[in-house]
Formats: structure tokens, sequence, C-alpha cells
């Protein structure tokens, strides 16, 4: 889901593992390598590519700040789509229809994808999968605070549906025109795949405002719980918001952390209305004079201790991750064993 | 042979895929390798597929108005008439794979009979699944092979998940009057006729992955006439509850 | 290649047919440890709403690519080739179909 610009910390340049692609030998030499005038020669042809729009391609040079941004943004994107499979995978087992079940089957599924496409964008910046997950797994690197959260109800289903997946797709539309191609391109398609999921958080909700008495409580009690996080997913407020600068100017972002948040906000509202669901903000307003809607203030010290580690799942999340990891040690060990036994289909096949 | 044959038939093979496709779901964040998650979660899809295309079937041979959702959700544990072999708890990735090969080696082979079904609606549910299922003995196949080959401690949990199940095996294979009857119709299979079919797959897959076949110990039996193990308890009580929590909504 | 060991498995790059009459096209990666399982996890991964009728797998290590340094002589000898480019062709308006 969305990366937005939480604090994480940074990844150096990480070392090359022999397994992925060869490392480009004809790449310019990193800075330091270089004479001073031919940094800056780069650099003003980088600056120059992104600003004509066009796309930035993994052998390309590029700012060691520009690629350190972009591992740790599509990193803790990709650790948000893993992570954030858990709390709806809870209720695949129990969904409580069979048409459910198979919608929610296909979403996390998504979600498993999205994490792949992710993690190889990433890896086109010099940066093994492996690697990426041992920050994760120690806790070095984020995902999506919003995965803190427990889903208590199904209707939690329909709310990360309708809100968490609205929020996302309002951060990630922009980024599938983002400078660096890989990450554009995975953003295009992760966006063609998601357009169901909102669609059917948003169903999941409607049936139940519709629906038994017990059956609408549970729906606004949902709501209730994830709009404020919902909101946080966008990010501090722009001006608490240091790196968003330099991720304009290299096009990484198209707009601030409140015009998204905005933008969602105006799209959400009436879709709240329409199914006769309130949103927890006494002082949500509709404002005449810009047509926008108005929220009321975020609490800013919830996200920073959800993010810190103080939500009500963070251990959970972790501990079943690391946990999927570990288990599965032999069974990746085994699968290498076997290839290096039998070089399986390698070099035996023909292109057709 | 009545409707009421034709609805049981039905039902039992409906079973087998929800409760399988249930068992595969669980592995969802939690497979050795994000790739796998994703292999399971088409696999566990494929499955439900199946289950509920055939009991909208079952419920429209039995005729008392029953959906997919009523026979799912609403039966007692004694109604549910799959083979043990199915529920079984998914334990580790070993005894996953040994079930999804002893499995979807038996279904590959029921399915491509019931092709030939003169029960139009099953000859058209199986001609879509087949091609699925072989999938399935293909992805277990390929697993089988890389534990039983790979190393050392592979080998010895896949032998050991193999063991594991053996005792689920003969289950399969064992015809009930039900069976006989939608057999003798032309509409079902007959599964006893199954059998050398599948030792011949089973025993050319374990041999190139280098595993032993099992020695017979017990053996399970009782599923289609609605006798399970005790872990079919706790998965009806997870599948059902938040169904069962609201009679009568609609979701 | 990883040879066995506790490293992870290799990159392969994933290419798919959309359709019959049209040429693989690059659509991602993944990770497998083999060949034979990177076909399977890039049919389940990359054709899971059926998107290809056809799916190469090629290890990410065995390509070999063109230097962006050479970019000037490897790619613009063939720019001034404008003939190459259908527009290149005055055709009249009223000719039609071509």
């Amino acid at each position: 889901m969305q990366p937005s610009s939480q604090p994480a910390a940074e990844v150096g340049r990480p070392a090359l593992p022999e397994d992925r692609p060869a490392p480009p030998k004809d790449r310019p030499a990193p800075p330091g390598e270089t004479s001073p005038r031919e940094d800056a020669q780069f650099a003003a042809a980088f600056q120059a590519l992104v600003d004509a729009e066009a796309r930035i391609e993994p052998r390309d040079w590029m700012p060691e700040a520009y690629r350190a941004t972009l591992i740790r943004q599509i990193a803790q994107h990709a650790h948000s789509e893993i992570i954030g499979m858990q709390p709806e995978g809870n209720y695949i087992t129990r969904a409580p229809s069979l048409r459910r079940k198979a919608i929610l089957i296909a979403k996390v599924q998504d979600e498993a994808g999205h994490g792949l496409y992710l993690y190889s964008a990433a890896e086109t910046l010099g940066v093994s999968r492996d690697e990426l997950l041992d920050l994760l797994h120690s806790g070095r690197q984020r995902y999506s605070s919003i995965f803190n959260y427990p889903t208590l109800t199904w209707a939690d289903i329909g709310a990360i549906g309708w809100l968490v997946d609205g929020a996302a797709i309002t951060n990630q539309v922009p980024l599938s025109r983002c400078s660096y191609g890989p990450y554009a391109r995975a953003m295009t398609r992760i966006c063609k795949e998601e357009s169901f999921h909102q669609r059917q958080g948003y169903e999941i909700l409607w049936a139940l405002a519709h629906g038994s008495g017990e059956q609408k409580a549970m729906a606004q009690d949902a709501v209730d719980r994830w709009w404020w996080p919902s909101l946080m997913m966008f990010g501090p407020p722009d001006d608490a918001s240091p790196h968003s600068a330099q991720s304009m100017t290299w096009k990484i972002k198209r707009f601030s952390n409140d015009e998204l948040r905005q933008k969602f906000v105006d799209m959400t509202v009436p879709q709240a209305q329409a199914m006769g669901i309130s949103l927890p903000d006494p002082d949500l307003r509709f404002e005449e004079s810009s047509g926008h809607w108005r929220h009321g203030e975020i609490d800013w010290s919830e996200f920073a201790r959800v993010l810190a580690g103080d939500g009500p799942c963070n251990a959970v999340r972790m501990a079943r991750r690391r946990e999927a990891h570990q288990a599965g040690a032999w069974v990746r060990e085994a699968a290498s064993a076997y290839a290096a036994k039998h070089q399986v289909g390698v070099l035996t096949g023909s292109a057709a | 042979m009545g409707p009421d044959v034709l609805a049981c038939y039905t039902l039992r093979h409906a079973d087998d895929a929800l409760v399988l496709s249930h068992r595969l779901s669980e592995w969802i964040s939690r497979a050795p390798e994000l790739e796998e998650d994703v292999a399971l979660a088409n696999i566990a899809l494929d499955l439900l597929g199946q289950a509920r295309n055939l009991l909208s079937y079952a419920g429209e041979a039995e005729g008392k108005g029953r959906t997919e959702d009523d026979l799912a959700y609403l039966r007692g544990e004694r109604e549910f008439t799959n083979l043990q072999i199915v529920e079984h708890p998914n334990e580790d990735f070993a005894v996953s794979m040994a079930r999804q090969l002893y499995f979807s080696t038996y279904q590959l082979a029921l399915t491509e009979g019931l092709t030939r079904s003169r029960d139009e609606t099953l000859a058209a549910v199986a001609a879509k699944a087949v091609k699925e299922v072989a999938y399935h003995r293909d992805h277990a196949t390929q697993w089988v092979l890389r534990l039983g080959d790979g190393t050392d401690d592979s080998h010895a949990r896949m032998q050991a998940g193999l063991a594991r199940m053996w005792p689920y095996v003969e289950e399969m294979f064992t015809a009930d009057e039900v069976d006989l009857a939608a057999a003798a119709a032309g509409v079902g299979v007959d599964p006893s006729g199954l059998r050398p079919g599948w030792d011949g797959y089973v025993d050319a897959v374990l041999s190139e992955a280098t595993l032993a076949r099992p020695e017979p110990t017990w053996t399970a039996k009782g599923g289609r006439a609605g006798l399970h193990t005790e872990a079919m308890g706790f998965l009806l009580a997870e599948m059902q509850h938040i169904h069962r929590s609201h009679p009568g909504a609609s979701w | 290649m990883s040879q066995g060991d506790r490293r992870s498995w290799p990159l392969w790059e994933v290419f798919v047919r959309a359709r019959r009459g049209l040429s693989h096209n690059h659509v991602g990666s993944l990770h497998a440890p083999d060949a034979a399982m990177a076909l399977r996890n890039a049919r389940d991964l990359y054709t899971r709403r059926s998107e290809g009728v056809s799916i190469w797998v090629v290890p990410a290590a065995a390509i070999t690519a063109s230097s962006p340094q050479e970019k000037d002589s490897f790619f613009d000898p063939a720019g001034d080739k404008v003939y190459r480019h259908p527009t290149f062709y005055e055709i009249p308006d009223e000719v039609p179909h071509l």
C-alpha cells in the first residue's frame, strides 16, 4: 500500500549479490570515483531527463540519494503489501459467504503479487529481495503503519477495501508517472489490478449498511475505527514533511501529502453519505468557497506512537512474518539443492 | 438413480473441494516464499470455484431450495461427506504437499472420468476442473521431487509427510452404495477403479524423488458417511461462525 | 546461480506473449529455484488474469545489455535512417489504405 513519507531507516548502497543481473559494469562510476566536474555533468543530464518527463532506467546514472530514496520507498511499499496480507487474510477462513471468500482470496493473492512486482522494481536498483526482507524482519525498514491496527469484525474487510485501498489508490495513481521506469511500470500494473479492491470493499459495507441492525452497527463501528488511520496513511502534513520537496524535484512524488489527503477526503465523503454511514469527525464540513470537504485535526501523536511500534498489532504482524520466513527456510534450501543437482530446464528449453 | 443419489454424489465432491480449499487458504501469508503464496492461493481459488459450482448443483438436485451458502454454512459436521484426507491439518509444507499429491492425483483421475458423465452439468463442471486439477497435480509433483531429492533434511521431512498422510489414501478408493449407484447410471465414477492408475503415477513420482512408498499402518474411514476427524469440528467452527452468528443476513 | 547452499533463489526475467500474433514482452521478474518452477511461478503471478498465451523465463544473469555509455554509437546511426519509418514517405492524401 502507500509508502508515504514516513521516516524509515536509510538503506545504504547495497552490495550486489552475485545472482542478480550482471551489475552494469558499464554503469558510470558513482560519485566519488569520478571527478567533481563529471559528477556535475551527470547530475545535470539526469535532472534534464527528469524535467523532460523521460523515465530513468536502471542502468542510467543517478544520484545516490535518488537511488537510496527509491529503494527505501519501494521497499516500504512492497513490505506494506506483504504485511497487509495478514489483517485481511485473517478473514479468508471465516468469510460469511462463498462469493465473499473467493473475492477475498483473490484480493489477498493480488497483494502477494503486488509485493512481488515491487520487490522486483527495487531489485533493479541493486538490492536483493533477501536483503530487503532482512531489513523488514530486523525492523530496519518499515511498512505502512495502517496494518498495525487489528481487523476485529467482518466489516473491517469492507472498511479496509474502501478506505485503506482507496487511500492507497489515491497515492498510487500519480506514482505510475514516477520518474523511475521500473517503479512506474509496477504501479501501472498494480493500479489496474487494484481497481476491484476498493469496489469490493465498498460493496461489503453497502451490503452491511443495508442489512440487519447488527450488520449496520458493525459497518459503522469499522468505519469509526479505520477513518482516522486512513487519513494518516498520506503521511505527515506538508509543513512537517522534510523529504517531500526533493522527491517532487525528482518527480518521484507528484503531489504533496496534504493535496493527496484532500483528494481522498473529497472523494470519500459523498460515498459515505450515499450508504448512510457517518464519518467520525465532528468538524468535517463542506467549504463552499473552495468546494472542498475540510476534515478536523488529525492526532499525529497517535501516528507517531503506532509508527514507533506502540500499535495494537506491530508485534503480531512481525512475528507472523518472521515465523513464515523461518519455517520456509528448509523448503527454499531444498529447492536450491535440487536445482544444483539437476539443473532443471536450464539451457535445455528453446524459445518459441 | 434418483435425485437423492445425484444430490448426495455431487455434494461429496463439493465438500472435498470446499474443505481442501479451506486448508490451502490457511497457507496464504505463511508460505515458504512469496511466489508460493500466490501459487497456493491459485489452487485454493480453483477448488473454491469447483465447490461453488457443485454445491449449487447439489442444492438444485436436492430440490429443497438450498443455496451454495446454505450448504456450506448451515450443515453440521455429520452432514459433511468429504474424505478425511482433505480436512487433515496443514502441519508443515511436506505434509501439505503429500496431501496435495495424493488427493490431486485421485481428483484428476476422478474428474477425467466425470467429463464423460451422462449428467451434463457434472460433465461440464468436470471439463473446466480437469485443467485446473492437472495443474494442481503438477504443482504437488514438482514440490515432492524437490523436497524428496533436495537436502537430507527435506528428504526426511518429505518421507515423514508421505507417511503421515498415507493412512488417508485407502478411503479415496473405497466405493459406497452412492458411488456404485452413480457409476451404474453412467453419472459417476467407481473410485475403486482409479487405484491402479493412482499407484502408477504416485510410485513413479516417489521413485524419481528418491522416496519410498510408506508402509501401511492404520486406515482412515468414514468421511463419506459423515464421520470425521477431530480437526473437522474446529475447521467448521471457524468457517461457519460469522455466517451463523447472523441468521438470515445477506452479505 | 545458487549452488544449493543457503543463498536465495535466483532472479528470472519474465516475458509474456499476450496473444497470438504478438511478440513476447518483458513483464517483470521473479525468484525461483530453477527454470521449471520459474515458468510455473510466472504463470501464477503474471498471467492470473489471463494476460498471456505463452511465457518465457530467462535467468536474469544470462542477459547481456547494451551500455548507456555507448548510447550514442549504438543507437544514433539508426536515428538518421528515417526511411525505415513509414512517415518518411509522402503519399498523397487521396490514396487510401496505405
